[in-house]
Parts: C-alpha cells; structure tokens; sequence
C-alpha cells in the first residue's frame, strides 16, 4: 500500500527544513573556506530575501487560490518602516546590540505591513473575482509614489516627518526619491536564515491545522466552504495577512542590507519577479518556491562571466528550474496553472449558478 | 429589513394552502422548517414561486419533479445560497431574513451538492474535519505554534472525524485523496462532511445518483439510521422512486417552479396532476 496522504505531506515538510539546513551548512562551509567569490557573497542575504518573499506569496496565490500583484508594495512598508526603526532605536535608544535592533526592526517590518495587508484586505476580500489583484497592483503603486515623496529625519531621538520638503532637522533617514540613506547594514546572512525557518514553520503549520484546512476549503470550493459554516472573508484575510507580515519582515531585512535602498526597488516588476518565483516553481509547493527564488536570484550573477550568451542560458536554465520542480507531474502542474488562469479569466459569478 | 418584517406580516394575513405533512410524532413539536410563500425570479424568469412547506423534526421528506422543476433552486434557497424574491424561511423558529450561507449552516441546515462538492485533493478525513471546523475549535496561533489546544482539538477533530465516517463504514478509507474515491463513496463522504456540520435538518441533493442498486439500498437503511441516531430531519431530493417511495414520510411535488402535490407516498402516486406532470414530461423528452 502507499504511504497516506498525511505521511508524505509530514515528510515532505521536514525535507524542506533539511533542505534549507544543508544549504545553510554548505553555505558556511565555502564562506570558511573561502571558497565563494565576492559577488556570491553579497548575494547571501537577498537570496533569503526572496525565499521569503516567494514562500509569502505562495501563501495567498497557492494556498488561499487568491492572485497578488502588489506583494513587493508589502516589502516596501517593511523596508522603510525597519529601516526607520532601525535608526530610531539607535538614535534614541543607543540600541547598539546589532542582533537585536534587527529582530525589532524586522518585527516592526512585519506589523506595519501587516497593518497595510488589514486595510487592503478588509474592503477587497468581501467581494468576489480578481478585484485583489487590481487593488493590489495599485496598492504596490501607491506605495512606491508616497515614499517617493516622504521625508523622515531623526533629530536628538525624535523622529520628524515631512512630505516633499527635505527641511527638516537632524539626520535623514529616509530621503525621497533617494530612499533609505545612510543605513547601518546591520542585516546578516544568519538572520537570513533564521527567517527562512520562521517562515516554513508559520506556512507549513498553518497549512497543517484547522485554519489553514479552512483557507484551503475556501480556494477549492468557495460554496462547499460556506455550507459547512466557513467565514471565506475571515479565511482569505488571515492568508492574505500573514503573508504581509512575512513579506514585511523580509522588507525589513532587505532594507538594512544596503546603505542606500531607493523606493523604486519595490516596482511592479519586483512584484511580479517573487510572482515568477512561485508558478515556476510550481502553485501551492513550498519547496518549489524555494528552489525557484534562490537558483533565480544566483543566476544572474553567475552568468555575469558569459555576458554575451547571458540571456539565451537564463531561457535555458529557466527551463530547466520549470522541468525540475515540476516533474514527475509536470503535465499536471500545468494543467492546474492552466486551469488557474481559466479561472481567472471566466465570469466569478458562474460557481453560484451551478450549486 | 423592513421591507422583509413587511413580507411577513402579509404572509401572515393570507393562510398557507396546504395541509401540513408532518408525521404525527413531530405534530406537537416546534417545525424545523418552515417556508411560506417563499420565491425567487432570475431576471424575469420565477424559478420557485409560492413554495410551502413544513418539515417535522425528526421527518424524512422528499422533494420530487421534473428536470429543472426548481428542486436544487430550493436547496439553494434554504440554504442561503440564493437570497428569496419573496417569503420567508424559518429554521428551527428563527426567521432567516438577511442571513448568508455561513449562519444557516450555524442555524442548522446542511447540505450535499448534485454536482459533488468534495474538497478533492484533501484527504477523506480532511475532508469530514473541515466539515467540523465550527465543532471542534482552536485559534490561528495555537495552530501555528502547536499549543496545547492544538494537540487536544485535533485529536478530537481525529477521532470525531473516524467516528462519524464509521456510520458509512468508511473508516478505512481515511487516508485516501477525496478525488480518488468512486462516485457512490464521494456521494457518501459529502453525507458525512454535512452531518460533521451537526445540523438539525440535512437537505440532500440527489443522493443516489450514480449508484448502482445494491448501494442505494444501503443508502436508504443509512438515512433512517442517520435519521434515528442523530434525532434529525432529512429532506431529499432525488428521481429513484423506489428510494423515495420507500422511505420519506412526507412528498412534496414541484413542477415549474410550483408545488403541484404534497402527500405520503400512496397519495402522491394516485396523484392524477402528478402523473400527467411525469407522463407530460416523458413524452416532451421523446419528441
Ligand atoms: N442562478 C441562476 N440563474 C438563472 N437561472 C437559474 C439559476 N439557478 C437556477 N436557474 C433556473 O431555474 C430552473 C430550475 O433549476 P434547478 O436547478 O433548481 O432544477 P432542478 O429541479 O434541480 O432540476 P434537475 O432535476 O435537473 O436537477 C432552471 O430553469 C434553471 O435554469
Ligand atoms: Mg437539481
């Protein structure tokens, strides 16, 4: 007989902890030894970055079958808002405990783009249809235009803020178009990993209990759903939620890796790169997100060294990824991608009318 | 909410025009449903129109008629699915004006589907859990950090979730993808996710289809034993006769929207408008 569902399914989750461990370890190995070059090196951090971002994101397009397209826009809260926290805490506190003021940077990361994710969520996950991909496009947008006009300096430990107007007292912390200036880079590849683990523990428990079987019954059969007494607006929220705090977090850890981190990082694109992340690596598998973000965020600085072939190998190597994440099922993936998009781009009333 | 306190108090001025069909064990208790003058119109179109009914605690009844008489459009009606044009619905006593398909369920009233609705990726248990989800209860963080509560609620959802697939003796198939099972166990699985829900009357859309004879027989003994051991009420629909006639107390017949009978079995098969809406049909169907 084969294994039961639950078996494969507890198994599957502890090989991607084992996963990420044994890169972890291999990681520090060659850092050791000095056997990774420098460019690599500085990839470190970004790389956990996007793990993050594409196991998030998984949550709400793959678990909660519900499409974001402003999933940088969250990243971008949490970047700013850590970054000023970071400074805050400096400056007001003398916070000089590194470790520290990064785990509250990245808290403060989450909660405000937690905060964004409530006010987004409350008046577009009542409604049926793809209204959340539109607001949360515009949303990414938005973001990005007011921090490009937004002033936060810190002066004898108090924070000011201003709109288009660079007068302000004391040191800048946030610039306007500039973004982010004089940051303390206080973001560490550890932290990194630390977060990855925090996020498959909140995702994959999640999954694994009575919530997380509530958003996926919401995803699979909005009408079963409701007859069995589950609140859909309660469920896709909680989703949509957590996965902002977590892409807050990841923000916050973005943020305090760079001395400069402009606004114009958090584009569309960005938003639709972690989106790239999640389909290749396959709708609703975490460990595919995994392998996706990292072996796409390392790519373009290896093939640095074959310039001019860059392109026509990053065409092939994505389809590899594609192949490799997708097999043995691959024509069952794309038929559930397929069938997503078919979804997407039939009338959402149509459900009801079958019940 | 006015306009719905409006409807009412005019339906109470015009009496209902039926006998009731409740059986004489359920006379002098409270009805678990209770439908007047209930309605609703697609675009113009009055795919239930004047529906009444009353439904006894512990009654088995049967909803019968023609394809596209109205008889899913009812379910969805009572179940919130669809909001009524006109009437009312009352669930155990308590008017249903303005509820969503989430409170009639916490009301009591639960459902299968005539197009099966299984969560089909999910496991058979899975599948039964989801339906306790308002039974057996713990929190988002409990969850996540796997609290005490979490160990303790999802032991009982565990053992819940067996005991009640045990009424089909379904037990062992626990572990299997939902999908994966054969049309007449899906069908059953769908019984047992609704019961998880533990409702005080379970509407079932067409329970039967797709099984051969010697499984509707057992689904037939299966509803009575549902029926007895939960203390609740059944209302079906479905085109066996055999299984209707066999074991529903009460029959209510609709035909375009309207119900053109409603009696025991013996009452409903004498029935000279109900046979012409059934020969009527037929012969439509042929030419
Ligand atoms: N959402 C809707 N919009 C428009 N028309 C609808 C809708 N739902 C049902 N109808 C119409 O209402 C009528 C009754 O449909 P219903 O599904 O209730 O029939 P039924 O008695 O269950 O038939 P069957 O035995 O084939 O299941 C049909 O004409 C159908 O087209
Ligand atoms: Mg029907």
């Amino acid at each position: 007989m084969s294994m039961s569902m639950r078996k494969k399914r507890a198994i599957g989750g502890l090989v991607t902890y084992l996963m990420v461990i044994a890169a972890y370890l291999v990681c520090q190995y060659l850092l050791a030894t000095g056997g990774m070059t420098r460019s690599l090196r500085g990839q470190l951090v970004p790389i956990c970055v996007w793990v993050v971002m594409a196991v998030s994101l998984n949550l709400v397009v793959g678990v909660s079958g519900e499409l974001s397209l402003g999933h940088a826009g969250f990243m971008s809260v949490g970047a700013f808002s850590g970054i000023v926290a970071s400074g805050w805490m400096l400056g007001a506190f003398q916070l000089e405990n590194e470790v520290v003021r990064l785990l509250l940077s990245m808290i403060v990361g989450g909660v405000f783009a937690g905060i964004a994710g409530v006010l987004i969520g409350i008046p577009v996950l009542r409604l049926r249809g793809d209204y959340l991909a539109i607001v949360t496009l515009a949303f990414g947008e938005i973001i990005r235009n007011v921090i490009n006009c937004l002033y936060i300096s810190i002066d004898q430990g108090r924070l000011h803020f201003a709109f288009n107007d660079s007068n302000i007292p004391g040191e800048l912390l946030v610039s306007g178009p500039k973004g982010g200036v004089g940051i303390d880079t206080i973001a560490t590849f550890g932290m990194g990993f630390t977060l990855i683990l925090f996020t498959l523990f909140v995702v994959q428990n999640l999954v694994n209990s009575r919530s997380g079987r509530a958003i996926m019954a919401t995803r699979d059969s909005r009408i079963a759903a409701e007859s069995v007494g589950i609140n859909i607006t309660k469920y896709k929220m909680m989703a949509f939620v957590t996965s902002a705090v977590l892409a807050g977090m990841a923000g916050a850890l973005y943020g305090l890796n760079f001395s400069t981190v402009a606004a114009s990082k958090f584009k569309f694109d960005t938003s639709i790169l972690v989106l790239v992340f999640v389909v290749l690596g396959g709708i609703g598998s975490i460990r595919g997100s995994i392998i996706a973000a990292t072996l796409l965020t390392i790519l373009p600085e290896v093939l640095r060294a074959f310039s001019d072939y860059r392109m026509l190998v990053y065409a092939v190597v994505l389809i590899v990824v594609m192949l490799a994440t997708n097999s043995p099922f691959l024509s069952v993936r794309l038929q559930r991608v397929k069938a997503l998009l078919r979804r997407r781009n039939t009338n959402p009333g149509k459900e009801g009318e079958a019940a | 909410m006015t306009q719905q306190h409006k409807r009412q108090s005019d339906t109470k001025m015009v009496p209902v025009p039926s006998h009731s069909i409740v059986p004489e064990r359920d006379v002098d208790k409270r009805p678990v449903l209770e439908t007047r003058h209930l309605g609703v119109e697609f675009g113009g179109l009055k795919a239930v129109e004047d529906f009444n009914l009353t439904i006894g605690q512990t009654e088995i009844a049967g909803l019968i008629g023609p394809n596209g008489a109205g008889k899913t459009t009812v379910f969805n009606l009572l179940t919130k699915v669809y909001q009524p044009t006109t009437g009312v619905v009352i669930l155990d006593g308590k008017d249903t004006a303005g509820m969503n398909a989430v409170q009639a369920n916490k009301l009591g009233i639960a459902r299968t589907f005539q197009n099966i609705r299984l969560f089909g990726n999910m496991t058979v248990e899975e599948n039964v859990r989801i339906g306790l989800h308002n039974q057996v209860k713990y929190g988002m963080f409990s969850g996540i950090f796997r609290l005490p509560a979490y160990w303790k609620q999802e032991k009982k959802q565990h053992e819940k979730a067996l005991e009640l697939l045990s009424i089909f003796d379904m037990q062992g198939m626990a572990q299997y993808r939902a999908g994966s099972l054969p049309y007449g166990a899906q069908r059953r699985l769908e019984i047992v996710r609704a019961l998880a829900t533990h409702p005080k009357l379970l509407l079932l859309d067409e329970p039967a289809a797709g099984m051969n004879p010697h499984e509707t027989e057992e689904l037939m003994e299966n509803i009575i034993k549902i029926r007895d051991r939960f203390q609740i009420a059944v209302m079906l629909i479905e085109h066996d006769m055999n299984l209707v006639m066999g074991i529903c107390e009460g029959i209510c017949v609709l035909n375009y929207g309207r119900i053109i009978a409603k009696g025991t079995a013996s009452e409903i098969q004498q029935n000279p408008t109900v046979i012409e809406a059934y020969l009527g049909k037929r012969k439509e169907g042929r030419a």
